[in-house]
């Protein structure tokens, strides 16, 4: 057997590949080559580490040393220095999170990491994805082989209702529940599996694809059994192509192994997976949508029932599970249904990764038990806000979800606190906002995604959704009017009762929630023609600080439109109704006496 | 595949690879490999280590290497961190010795006196 003094884990997710890792490894392996050591140290690429803001990511093991923001450059050191003298390279030891700078600082010792629990993640930025062997080695296909060699399809879904299990793609359906309606009914029977992530600012999913493939092969193998299937697709959107890649191998490798196609294991269960490319439409991830576009047909969903359970894809009974829902599935079966349950809370168990990003310094992904705060996610994990700024809300749930403000920081997170405080727990997306954003703003943000991106097959999503974004876009631009919040209400809760999919039926919720917090923001806008968070362009205010004006008078002279006045012996001012907001007066001011509001 | 023993043969075989990606709470080894210590012969010394915690599958021990100790003369320097116990130096280490080292101290608690730093002192 091959052994190595030191493994060199570097990121190869898609944010550390963006930033250059490709060009890293390669350095490491020319570096090591040219002092000797290839058969001393393993360079591996791996999936995500999470930590995407201090990317990309180097760790090296036994240390466990952290190095972050590593540069092609930076290889020769970290050679020279860590692995042929042993010398930690203090420089690029990451250090963010304001802690004390440690001798060697390692990975459970940061912040981001410590109040973490890795279930989905657990392999992510450890094994080398394309490799099987290392998948195996941190007990991988075991789960399969213990269904395979002795459980009936009965006791997998039983373990699987028992351990509490619910559904990560958004709604947070007992995943126990819909593989026991799948069981019985009409054959052929398929497996989905969906990936096609569309929330914008989530890669939850991406990376668990990335970085531990064979979790969600497993798992779909397992429901395979299950429910007796022998087809599974995996519905995977093109734009991820590192995913789309490792996928490729990791299917292969499996089906080279017999642990994919036909008698696996000896047995007669045979189960095969495919992959579908996604255009990336957002509504091809609502699952009836999806099964039209894996049929090659337009991406449109179709009315519910019957259920997915009952008539799915091509017509046959089919499961249709996240990502990451599956990704939990190998390791509730190994370690049993009381393992799993034992952690979150006592309607959601097990954890749940995040797509932390936005306002918070530590961006990236993280994973935390059910019934984590807010609070500890934003300022222990995260490492607080960027420049001291206040906190002012975190929207989850992405186009279908809502804001928690600051009065429920506290909150634990979990699939019946979020709905209770009118938010969802959605895919993953969690989006820190503070002081300077304006909540008007991000409400029309996430409802021009939504309406871009309606089918509209349904005339209250089609419609009504536009028609909301025409009175935001009016408030933001300072042409609100009295009477317009109440509208929004009544469209929003026309629309959720009436829209046919759950895209419709949640495309509210953003404006629903900021309105129910921070109702006083819209008034101001609408009554004041006032951004309180001095965002929205068209209603900020250029103003002249009559203590710091000199009355020199080259604003005035600078104006395009004539909206400043003065003379020497008054201090100019600006006429907010002339004012186009250029902002070539703050550009002329010597004295730094203009400012906007 | 077509047997569990076969997937516990491909796990047995990539373990102690992929094990070594573990923060570890056990013993650790850290051998000196600052020049002085390569020139004086560490490297071999660092990878009989490695090679008889793995040949043991002492899951717990962690080899991992250091900078200059200070006592350059007496290189190589291979110091053991039991949890709980005063670390103990080995001085002039050859890789003839590892394995008893391992035995000895690592796994039964007993540090090899006459290899120690104080033993080197007495000289
Ligand atoms: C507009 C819309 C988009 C969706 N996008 C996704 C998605 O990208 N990924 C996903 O897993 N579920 C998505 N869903 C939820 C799926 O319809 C479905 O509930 C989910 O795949 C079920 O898996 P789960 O029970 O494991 O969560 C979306 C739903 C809607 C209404």
């Amino acid at each position: 057997m091959e052994l190595f003094r030191s493994h060199v884990l570097v990121c190869g997710g898609t944010g550390c590949t963006s930033s250059g890792s490709a060009q890293i490894i390669e350095q490491f392996e020319k570096h090591i080559a040219e002092r000797g050591l290839e058969r001393e140290i393993k360079v591996v690429r791996t999936g995500c580490f999470g930590l995407c803001e201090a990317g990309p990511v180097v760790i090296v093991y036994p240390e466990g040393a952290f190095y972050s923001r590593v540069k092609p450059e930076d290889v020769n050191e970290i050679v020279e220095e860590h692995l042929l003298k042993g010398r930690i390279v203090q420089r690029l030891i990451y250090k963010g999170d304001g802690a004390a700078p440690e001798r060697e600082r390692s990975l459970d010792k940061i912040g981001f990491y410590k109040k973490q629990k890795r279930i989905a993640l657990r392999n992510c930025g450890v094994i080398d994805p394309e490799n099987i062997d290392e998948y195996i080695a941190m007990d991988g296909y075991q789960a399969l082989a213990k269904v395979l060699g002795g459980m009936k399809p009965m006791d997998v879904v039983n373990t699987v209702l028992e351990s509490g299990l619910r559904g990560r793609g958004g709604a947070g359906f007992p995943t126990g529940l819909k593989w026991k309606f799948a069981m019985g009914g009409a054959t052929p029977k398929y497996i989905v599996c969906n990936a096609d992530e569309g929330d914008p600012g989530a890669f939850m999913d991406r990376s668990v694809l990335e970085g531990d493939p064979h979790a969600v092969l497993e798992a779909m193998a397992i429901a395979g059994y299950a429910v007796g299937a022998s087809q599974g697709y995996i519905y995977v959107r093109a734009e991820y192509p590192i995913a789309v890649k490792r996928l490729g191998i990791a299917i292969g490798q499996a089906r080279e192994y017999g642990l994919l196609g036909k008698n696996i294991f000896g047995s007669e269960f045979d189960f095969d997976i495919e992959l579908r490319l996604g255009a990336g439409a957002f509504v091809c991830g609502e699952e009836t949508a999806l099964f039209s576009s894996i049929e090659g047909e337009r991406g449109e969903p179709r009315p519910k029932p019957p259920f997915p359970a009952v008539k799915g894809v091509f017509g046959g009974p089919t499961i249709i599970n996240n990502v990451e829902t599956l990704a939990n599935i190998p390791q509730i079966i190994v370690r049993g249904p009381e393992w799993f349950s034992a952690i979150g809370t006592e309607k959601s168990k097990g954890t749940k990764v995040f797509a932390l990003g936005g306002k918070v310094n530590n961006t990236g992904l993280v994973e935390v038990p059910m019934g984590t705060t807010l609070r500890e996610i934003v300022y222990e994990i995260g490492g607080g806000i960027p420049g001291g700024k206040a906190f002012k809300a975190a929207q989850t749930g992405g186009p279908s979800g809502g804001c928690i403000p600051a009065e429920h920081l506290d909150t634990p997170i979990d699939y019946d606190s979020l709905a209770a405080i009118g938010s969802m727990m959605g895919s993953g997306g969690l989006i820190v906002l503070d002081e300077d954003d304006c909540m008007v703003d991000i409400a029309r943000f996430f409802l021009e995604f939504t309406v871009d991106e309606s089918c509209g097959k349904c005339p209250p999503c089609r419609i009504g959704t536009r028609r909301m974004l025409e009175i935001l876009e009016r408030i933001v631009s300072g042409k609100g009017e009295p009477g317009d919040i109440d509208k929004l209400i009544k469209l929003g809760s026309t629309i959720k009762r009436t829209a046919m999919c759950g895209l419709g039926q949640s495309a509210p919720n953003p404006v629903l929630s900021t309105i129910r917090y921070f109702r006083d923001e819209y008034e101001a806008h609408i009554n004041e023609k006032r951004c309180p968070a001095g965002h929205c362009k068209a209603l900020m205010r250029y103003i002249i600080d009559p203590d710091k004006c000199k009355r020199c008078g080259i604003c005035a002279r600078a104006c395009p439109v004539g909206a400043i006045s003065g003379d020497k012996t008054r201090p100019y001012t600006i006429d907010p109704a002339v004012c186009v907001k250029c902002g070539l007066c703050i550009e002329k001011c010597r004295f730094g006496a203009i400012y906007t509001k | 595949m077509k047997t569990l023993k076969e997937l516990n043969e491909i796990r047995a075989k990539t373990l102690d690879s992929v094990n070594l990606r573990k923060q570890r709470i056990g013993t650790r080894v850290v051998v000196g490999m600052a020049t002085c210590g390569i020139a004086a012969g560490a490297r071999p010394v660092l990878m009989a280590f490695v090679d008889e915690v793995a040949r043991r599958a002492l899951r717990d021990v962690m080899v991992t290497q250091t900078g200059c100790i200070g006592v350059c003369r007496l290189e190589p320097l291979v110091e053991v961190y039991r949890p709980g116990e005063d670390k103990v130096t080995y001085v002039n280490v050859k890789p003839e010795q590892v394995a008893r080292i391992v035995s000895e101290h690592i796994v039964n608690g007993n540090p090899v006196d006459e290899w120690t730093i104080g033993a080197a002192d007495k000289e």
